[in-house]
């Protein structure tokens, strides 16, 4: 069954993905992939703060906090175990 | 007391003489990896704080005995996740490891968080680049062994091709064998080149030609250097630079960057993407070799906390509380310094008072220098208590969830989530709330903080607000049948204040401080406990520095403000025996005798402040006020609460404060020059407004002058805020009247 190809904002909790690609400006885009979500790797979701946004990901064994808006802008193949 | 705050050492302080020929040594890690501790450990009791030259990013430096003959200076760099530059401030980093705006460093200290292993060699690798000698320290051991990872220690070394130590510093477990390596790094030879991420190679082509054209301008970068500083600009400098962008680069290397770029983008290549994706591709084959995971030995600690800190319902009880403490220890525990400070500086006082003779010059020490030393000092208990709460909530993990639970109100307006500890302190004063916004890494997310946070409405704002509202609503029936009509203007004030902030900030950020589009990228640690000893250095330095740099300013502004107040001499009148100044207002001295007092207020009335005030009154009177208002207000800029204790002066009453009847009395029966009662209702609500959006508060002026190094950013503050406060009393005052109320 091929992955279900997706924006991470989207990403149901606890599901890991792999980043594909990143499209932003080019400020959060370089920031982003310098803090590890580079094309291939893999990421979930593991939080959505009470009011909704920002969301806790996990990734390269570190949680990261991130808005929706730039969420958004992360294209990630969900990977089903 | 003491003689005063000349007496400090300046912050770059006398160096020891070792200092000067000691070999470099920077530290450098990601934010929550470990650092301050490990430079705690290492520099002993001897650091310093400064800023970066040309910049107000500061700057930890200390001297330290790595060995016998081993003394070195070590500086601590900025805690950031990479060397590319975000801001002005973040390219200390760079230019402190390429050795542009300094010496070059022998050896740079890298500090890598060995649980998050990928992300803190990221910022290693970009270090080992530039051919700097690297030492690696490996920290967080412990909680990477408890998360069931293992490191393979020497095959990490190999790969990296520098010295990797593992060390827990908070156990000193692991340091004799970090000050060795740093030694050996530092004796190695050098010419010796690091290892490099490998790039395509026409990638590599490009970076050789850009390269090239960096030597004639930095011709003190090595080959190493070369490169690494060629790939920071690539990643570095914008197409269109902003405003407060990246500095002091040549216009010729710009536009050569903006073609390289050019070129890569029309051949469809994305460099940003292929540098990054090519240091990343190295570090996880490097990982990959190097570290094991087996079973974790526990369920995380950090997993269960969050289940609860951060849950829907739990995770806002929670926040509230904590907020709620905060709040009540700013004000309430700070309390009791507070008047042992301003006891001390009454006593101060009058030891001069009665040790010398009456004249200018004992004037000049009680009302000025006393006072100032007095106003300066009167901060340090809340500036502490702040630092110290901010600290623990920081080391323990919390203050990071505090953002990430806020964020989504705080974003709207956009702030950011971690603008919130300093607002809510704002509540309290706002000279340690500004001071607070140094937990904010972003530039421009704290210059919005800073510039907002004066809107709300502090704790010296209280005392005008009870004297005015006692004034002017002791008779008026209760709201509702309820409520006292005074606690519902009270309740309006403080409601005021937080909306101006967050339309102000909405407004800046799409005005003053327009720029990229405001983003949170925040690391939420894992939980750990703080470290006592360096919790207080820190505290301890975020005092000292408040006292040397900006209590110098604020000692030289209440002297100003003394001599406005005091000059020029009214003939009639013998200099006051009373105890004048600013921090005269919140003793508890019986009111001077009714002849003192009428001096006192013949002499306010014949200063250049009592003349300000008079010559303001035509722009005062649309607002309501009078000359009279005008005086306080003028006095006001010392601190706030002192507008109680300057009218008290205007009516000759001499020493007030908030509760004094007779004030009272003399304001509800002040009458403007027609006949027609001064204080009414609406010209209460007018000031009341003109108080809560004003910048009436010298201090905070210079507190932002030293955070932002410029005293452009206080004038503007000063300035949009005083056109805020008249334009709102103006409206409040002029469209009372029109409905007809008085």
């Amino acid at each position: 069954m091929p992955d279900r190809r997706t924006s991470l904002d989207q990403l149901p909790l606890g599901i890991p993905a792999i980043v594909r690609r990143v499209r932003s400006t080019r400020a959060i885009a370089r920031r982003l992939m310098e803090l590890g979500l580079v094309p291939g790797t893999s990421v979930t979701v593991t939080r959505i703060a009470p009011l909704g946004d920002p969301l806790e990901l996990r990734v390269r064994n570190y949680a990261l906090s991130i808005r929706r808006s730039e969420a958004l802008s992360i294209e990630v193949d969900e990977t089903r175990a | 007391m003491t003689p005063g705050v000349a007496a400090q050492p300046t912050l770059d302080g006398p160096r020891a003489p070792v200092a000067a020929t000691a070999p470099l040594v920077l530290v450098a890690g990601n934010p929550n990896s470990g650092k301050s501790t490990l430079f705690n450990a290492l520099s002993g009791a001897t650091a310093r704080v400064s800023n970066y030259p040309g910049t107000t990013v500061s700057r930890m430096s200390a001297t330290a005995r790595l060995e016998a003959d081993g003394v070195v200076e070590l500086v601590d760099l900025p805690g950031t996740y990479s060397l590319s530059a975000r801001s002005q401030d973040e390219q200390v980093a760079v230019e402190a490891v390429l050795g542009l705006s300094s010496r070059r460093p022998d050896a740079v200290l890298v500090v890598a968080d060995a649980t998050a292993l990928g992300r803190s060699l990221y910022f290693a690798c970009e270090i080992v680049e530039t051919g700097v000698p690297v030492v690696i320290a490996l920290s967080m051991m412990d909680e990477a062994r408890a998360q069931g990872l293992t490191v393979d220690v020497p095959r990490l070394r190999e790969s990296l091709g520098v010295e990797v130590v593992p060390v827990v510093a908070r156990h000193g477990a692991g340091l004799a064998q970090l000050r060795g390596a740093l030694m050996r790094a530092i004796r190695a030879p050098g010419g010796r080149r690091n290892q490099q991420a490998p790039l395509p190679a026409d990638l590599e082509a490009v970076v050789a030609s850009l390269s090239a054209h960096l030597s004639p301008v930095w011709p003190a970068l090595t080959p190493d250097g070369r490169r690494a500083f060629a790939l920071w600009l690539l990643l570095s400098l914008d197409d269109e630079p902003l405003p407060g962008g990246v500095r002091g680069i040549p216009a010729a290397i710009t536009r050569e960057v903006a073609r390289v770029r050019r070129d890569a983008s029309t051949a469809g290549r994305d460099l940003d993407h292929d540098i990054i994706t090519g240091r990343y591709a190295r570090i996880d084959a490097i990982v990959g070799r190097a570290v094991s995971a087996g079973p974790a030995d526990r369920r995380s600690w950090t997993g269960r906390i969050d289940a609860v800190l951060t849950h829907k319902v739990g995770g806002i009880v929670v926040f509230v509380t904590v907020m709620l403490g905060l709040f009540q220890a700013l004000f309430t525990w700070s309390e009791p310094a507070i008047g042992f400070i301003e006891s001390q500086v009454a006593a101060a006082q009058d030891v001069v008072l009665s040790s010398m003779p009456p004249g200018p010059l004992r004037e000049l020490l009680t009302g000025g220098v006393i006072a100032g030393v007095g106003n300066v000092i009167v901060f340090v208990p809340q500036i502490a208590l702040l630092f110290l709460f901010i600290g623990v909530m920081e080391d323990l993990g919390y203050l990071a969830r505090v953002a990430f639970v806020i964020d989504r109100v705080m974003g709207r307006v956009g702030l950011h989530g971690k603008s919130f500890v300093p607002m809510l302190s704002g509540f309290s004063c706002a000279i340690p709330a500004i001071m607070a916004t140094r937990t904010l890494d972003n530039r421009t997310d704290r210059m919005l903080t800073m510039l907002v946070l004066p809107l709300m409405s502090c704790s010296a704002r209280l005392p005008i607000y009870l004297l005015v509202i006692a004034t002017v609503f002791s008779s008026t029936p209760p709201v509702l049948g309820i409520l006292s009509a005074g606690a519902v203007a009270l309740f309006a004030m403080y409601f005021l204040s937080v909306v101006a902030a967050l339309a102000a900030a909405a407004v800046l950020r799409r005005t003053v401080l327009r720029g990229p589009r405001p983003t949170l990228m925040l690391e939420l640690p894992p939980y750990r406990l703080p470290v006592p000893r360096v919790l207080l250095r820190n505290t301890w330095h975020q005092v000292r520095s408040f006292l040397v740099d900006a209590g110098t300013i604020i000692l030289a502004l209440t002297i100003v403000m003394w001599a406005l107040l005091s000059y020029p001499r009214h003939p009639a009148v013998e200099p006051a025996g009373a105890r004048p100044g600013a921090l005269a207002a919140a003793s508890e001295e019986a009111p001077a005798d009714a002849l003192a007092g009428r001096d006192r207020g013949a002499q306010l009335r014949y200063s250049l402040a009592g003349r300000f005030g008079r010559l303001l009154e035509p722009t005062l009177e649309p607002l309501g006020f009078d000359w009279r208002i005008g005086v306080g207000i003028f006095g006001a800029f010392a601190a706030r609460e002192v507008f109680v204790s300057t009218m008290g002066m205007v009516f000759d009453l001499g020493d007030t404060d908030e509760r004094s009847e007779p004030l009272r009395d003399a304001l509800k029966s002040a009458t403007r020059r027609d006949g027609s009662p001064l204080m009414t209702p609406l010209t209460g609500i007018a000031l009341m407004v003109f108080f809560v959006l004003a910048c009436q508060c010298m201090s905070t002026l210079a507190v932002v002058r030293r955070e932002t190094g410029s005293w452009g950013w206080p004038a503007f503050m000063f300035a949009y805020q005083t056109m805020l406060a008249y334009g709102a009393a103006l409206i409040v005052y002029q469209g009372g009247r029109a409905l007809g109320w008085s």
